[in-house]
């Protein structure tokens, strides 16, 4: 390689990684504890509980929704979700004059109406989940952490470039431990960065991918089910509203075999202003990942569309598992905690390399 | 290694590509089968780790 080419890409090297190794590092050390998120929640909260009527069928949807949201006076229902070891309807709702992002979340027993304990979102996970989702910013802060992960993408590419004339010498894997502090950590930086690789380029793309949610689903929502809400002008009000059992009986009817994983009304985050999503997962572990809305229209209660999600949509729901690491077991998320204190190391150890040069340069 | 001499590329590159060809089989592996799949996975991907460890017993001067 000519030395001015190394130069360029030691300058890449260099700024990309001077610029993002502080958010990068949060992004680490938040990440760590959220691999274990499920777990850190078994133990914080959950407790014995049965439900208070086990053999009857209990409330019908719209039942359980009227009960959550006489809880919450003046509260629209956003979303509702089902426990899938509990007989628990999970109702999400929000304050159409409050703050963006605040949410009540109630779980409610279906079999009476009372309410269940939480299972999930503990205020210490939620917390780490927030900061390491947009440091408390919103969506400019998710876009300038996946601007941080695009200098993470260029960090990894230059890096490996300049691994080649570092290793031009040296067998792989080898840690001059006798040799000067500085050696010592470019050899640790060079093995742990290269073995590493792969995954942080993964858990990296798909975390960028991950920072695009608010951009994908709106255009989604403005393109391809855009036709679907042409015939109405005015949002669905929740008086015209029909009934939601109906509407969820109507989409289980279309999708059989599949199911029901959670349900976005009208005007929310994952639907239209003028119906009901449904949204169906499928029981291959792939397809547990790629759900499938049902759009139900919310005045007439008639199946609007089957609309199986565009490639873009798709990669989102893809990226989920693959940055989380949640999708296969323990021993997953274990490799994810060591990989991710591999990483910790290679943030570090490339700043001390950097302090150090600089430090022998003066 | 006698000093001096220089590795190709191939040389250089073979095993970061043999541990990211089995880091990425496996954490697909993982996403797309459940049993077996979950565990052939992750000792897929436990080559990073293993590939550490050896290089740290055995790699050190």
């Amino acid at each position: 390689m000519k030395a001015r080419t190394l130069r360029v890409w030691s300058w890449v090297h260099k700024w990309s990684s001077l610029v993002s190794t502080a958010f990068l590092l949060m992004l680490c050390v938040t990440g760590l504890p959220l691999v274990f998120t499920h777990e850190i929640e078994h133990v914080l909260m959950e407790e014995a509980w049965t439900p208070a009527n086990p053999d009857s069928p209990g409330l019908n949807l719209d039942q359980v929704l009227s009960t959550a949201l006489a809880r919450k006076p003046g509260e629209i229902p956003a979303f509702m979700s089902f426990d899938e070891d509990r007989p628990v309807v999970n109702v999400t709702s929000v304050h159409p004059a409050g703050k963006a992002g605040v949410y009540s979340f109630q779980p409610i027993d279906k079999t009476s109406g009372a309410p269940a304990p939480p299972v999930a979102g503990h205020p210490v996970t939620e917390f780490l989940l927030q900061l390491h989702t947009d440091m408390f910013l919103g969506l400019p802060g998710m876009l300038f952490l996946g601007a941080m992960g695009v200098l993470l993408i260029a960090a990894l590419v230059s890096g490996v470039v300049l691994y080649a004339p570092f290793m031009r010498r040296l067998p792989f894997g080898t840690v001059r431990t006798h040799r000067q502090a500085r050696t010592r950590w470019l050899d640790y930086h060079n093995l742990l960065g290269v073995v590493t690789l792969a995954w942080v380029l993964v858990v990296g793309a798909t975390g960028i991918v991950n920072t695009l949610a608010t951009p994908i689903i709106d255009y989604w929502k403005d393109t391809a089910l855009k036709e679907l809400t042409l015939a109405y002008d005015s949002p669905v009000t929740v008086s015209q509203r029909s009934s939601l059992q109906a509407a969820v009986d109507r989409a289980r009817a279309a999708l059989p075999g599949m199911q029901v994983q959670f349900v976005a009304f009208p005007g929310s985050a994952y639907s239209t202003d003028h119906h009901y999503a449904v949204f169906f997962r499928g029981d291959t572990p792939l397809t547990a990942h790629l759900t499938t809305p049902a759009l139900i229209d919310a005045r007439t209660g008639d199946l609007a569309a089957i609309a199986p999600l565009p490639w873009y949509v798709k990669a989102l729901s893809l990226s989920q598992p693959l940055h989380f690491g949640d999708y296969g077991g323990l021993p997953l998320k274990i490799l994810w905690a060591l990989l991710d204190m591999a990483a910790v190391v290679i943030l570090g150890s490339g700043l001390y390399l950097w302090l150090a040069k600089r430090r022998a340069g003066a | 290694m006698k000093r001096g001499r220089h590795l190709t590329l191939w040389q250089v590159f073979r095993m970061p590509v043999c541990i990211a060809t089995l880091s990425l089989f496996g954490l697909v592996a993982a996403l797309l089968g459940d049993h077996p799949w979950d565990a052939i996975g992750a000792a897929a991907l436990a080559s990073t780790v293993g590939a550490i460890l050896w290089a740290l017993a055995t790699r050190r001067q």
